[in-house]
């Protein structure tokens, strides 16, 4: 009798994964650009967290002999106007960026997935009205929606996370909808349905986790654009408020002033955004390339 | 089709309905309208002055009749006056629209030009270092922040060239404006290009999966061919659909650059009327842009229905 090694069968078709480890390796491999990603967001992270280990300055300590220090010496990357150091600032802004972003977008998310899963388990007039709303929602462009909620809640680190978490909400719906439209068609719902499972049992038990790759894969890509929308906001001056070193806060208007004399207050904030970022948009391609395999390239 | 239309219609003035309901609340939270801040500035507070101000500029009525008050205008022209600077608030807004009009096509018109060869390249060559090159150089277009970027042109300028490229009001020919136009439609434009880039490489690596390129392959046609004639025609459909996605992007993208460059269109002017709390500017404006934006999605419907002869809705 013919008896099938799984293992072995696995090994000829070129999958080596025993363990972790060669899984992460695998993955490396598979997905260079990821990878990339992988080590910037991670990098951010760990800056984020570990803050004071980075830098000895304190990032809102002003120092009137340091004002437009130049990169160099004490400050590695110079001084701004009131003499404060720019790479604490920088450091001390990675805690603000992911604050912001990673807030934002679970808060958006949680409110986003709730109204999705209930509008498309349950439809009807429910959903009728859901979805007429996030129309209305959808109706105005992501940074014009946020700047509206940063004004009328006034500015704050929390408002702002409160803002920009608003115009995630409609997207994050809008795909656990439809998600959820072709999951309460599975035969285990109509199983859980037989055996007499309640109906918001159902929707939270056997549909609910299953939306979790999509839902992953969405929110990897809203991080980026999460962290984007706090730079655009606090270059405006409606963001996150001083003394709060933000990267957007930093590069606002009154750093054009100092385009000619001190570029290094508009060069470094705008590599730590840009970094910041596209290692997330990077990182957030291959989540979708490794959980969503229809749209793999 | 006919039916069709007029249902998505109907939906789109349903959709600005309520988006006007949600503009007025929204502007309402606001802690502390334009009398407060007039007053704090003048650091003394004579509460008769602030009442007859209030009256004045109808902030003392109910919130209904206010909201009738800014429909019945709206419908007629009449948008109220501008509190910070007492001109209607029509003369304020309609003046700063073709600047903004103009920077957000010469930027579409931009972005369409780079994105769309730039990703048929990306998804023919899949997987060459190019298109590595390719995919960097697209996603970094949606890293970057485009007022960082217009920082860093502007940099450029005063580094290696020793002037600003400063948007005056009085350009003395069409190249002059464009030329002004062209460099924070760049900046903004980019951004832009790099979703239609890929999009468009999204959508060529399908087509090109797809039997009927099989066959134009086998019966000879030249690689050109088959990538321009056969492949990009099908592949640039759900193209046109981001143009109306592109449009709230742009939107976005226009406040910073704007405010970067010192343009004066009506992205530099909202962000203003906001930090004065200027009502009527505020409501009329974010409505502007709404009406703006849910055009050009119907618009961008209908077109997918004239461009795509598999789509077609039965009466």
């Amino acid at each position: 009798m013919a008896t099938i090694d799984h293992q072995a069968e696995l090994k000829r078709a070129g999958a080596n994964i025993d363990s972790s480890w060669s899984r992460f390796v695998y993955y490396m491999r598979r997905y260079p650009l990821g990878a990339a990603g992988a080590i910037i967001a991670i990098a951010f992270v760990v800056i984020a967290i570990f803050a004071p280990v980075f830098t000895s300055f304190d990032p809102t300590t002003t120092d009137p002999r340091a004002s437009l220090a130049p990169p160099g010496g004490d400050h590695v990357l110079g001084a701004d106007f009131m003499g404060r150091d720019m790479w604490a600032r920088i450091v001390y802004g990675a805690r603000i960026s992911l604050m912001v972003g990673i807030g934002s977008t679970l808060l958006g998310s949680f409110f986003g997935v709730i109204i999705g899963l209930l509008s498309g388990y349950y439809g009807g007039w429910l959903d009728l009205i859901t979805q007429r709303f996030i129309d209305i929602m959808q109706a105005l462009p992501l940074l014009v929606m946020a700047l509206l909620m940063a004004a009328s809640l006034g500015p704050s680190l929390t408002n702002t996370i409160i803002a920009i978490s608003i115009p995630i909400v409609p997207h994050v719906a809008r795909v656990i909808r439809s998600n959820t439209l072709s999951l309460r068609e599975m035969p285990y719902v109509e199983a859980a349905k037989a055996v007499g499972m309640g109906e918001t049992k159902i929707a939270f038990r056997h549909i609910l986790p299953n939306t979790i790759a999509p839902l992953i894969v969405l929110g990897t890509a809203q991080l980026g654009s999460a962290i984007l929308t706090e730079a655009s906001l606090s270059f405006l001056g409606l963001g996150v408020p001083e003394p709060h070193p933000s990267w957007g806060r930093m590069l606002s208007e009154s750093a054009a002033e100092y385009v000619r004399t001190a570029p290094w207050l508009v060069i470094f904030p705008g590599i730590a955004i840009s970094l910041a970022v596209f290692g997330t948009n990077l990182l957030g391609d291959a989540v979708r390339d490794i959980l969503d395999p229809r749209q793999r390239s | 089709m006919g039916a069709y239309l007029i249902r998505r219609f109907l939906l789109m003035i349903l959709t600005l309905f309520g988006m006007s309901i949600l503009i007025f609340v929204m502007l309402r939270l606001v802690p502390g309208n334009i009398s407060d801040i007039l007053f704090d500035a003048a650091g003394m507070v004579n509460p008769d002055d602030k009442a007859r101000l209030e009256a004045e500029l109808g902030l003392d009525q109910p919130i209904l009749v206010q909201y009738a008050t800014w429909m019945k205008g709206l419908l007629t022209g009449d948008l109220g006056y501008a509190y910070v600077s007492e001109k209607p608030a029509i003369d304020e807004i309609l003046p700063r629209i073709p600047v903004t009009a103009k920077l957000a096509g010469l930027a579409l018109l931009f972005s369409v030009l780079i994105g769309v060869p730039l990703g048929v390249i990306s998804a023919v060559k899949q997987d060459s270092v190019l298109d590595y090159v390719l995919r960097v150089f697209s996603l970094s277009g949606l890293s970057l922040p485009s007022f960082w970027l217009g920082l860093l042109i502007l940099m450029g300028f005063v580094q290696y060239l020793g002037w600003i490229p400063i948007y005056t009001d009085k350009p003395e020919t069409v190249w002059q404006e464009i030329g002004l136009l062209s460099i924070p439609a760049l900046a903004v434009g980019y951004r832009a290009s790099a979703l239609i880039m890929r999009l468009t490489r999204s959508s060529m690596l399908e087509v090109l999966r797809q039997d009927y390129i099989r066959t134009a392959r086998a019966k000879g046609a030249s690689t050109a061919s088959v990538n321009y004639n056969h492949a990009l025609r099908n592949a640039v459909l759900p193209v046109i659909t981001i143009i109306g996605i592109e449009a709230a992007f742009l939107i976005g993208g226009l406040i910073v650059t704007e405010t970067v460059f010192n343009i004066p269109g009506v992205a530099r002017f909202l962000v203003e009327a906001i930090r004065w709390r200027d009502y009527p500017i505020v409501q009329n404006l974010v409505m502007f842009i709404a009406i703006v934006t849910v055009v050009v999605n119907f618009l961008v419907d209908m077109a997918y229905v004239v461009f795509d002869p598999r789509i077609r809705y039965d009466d």
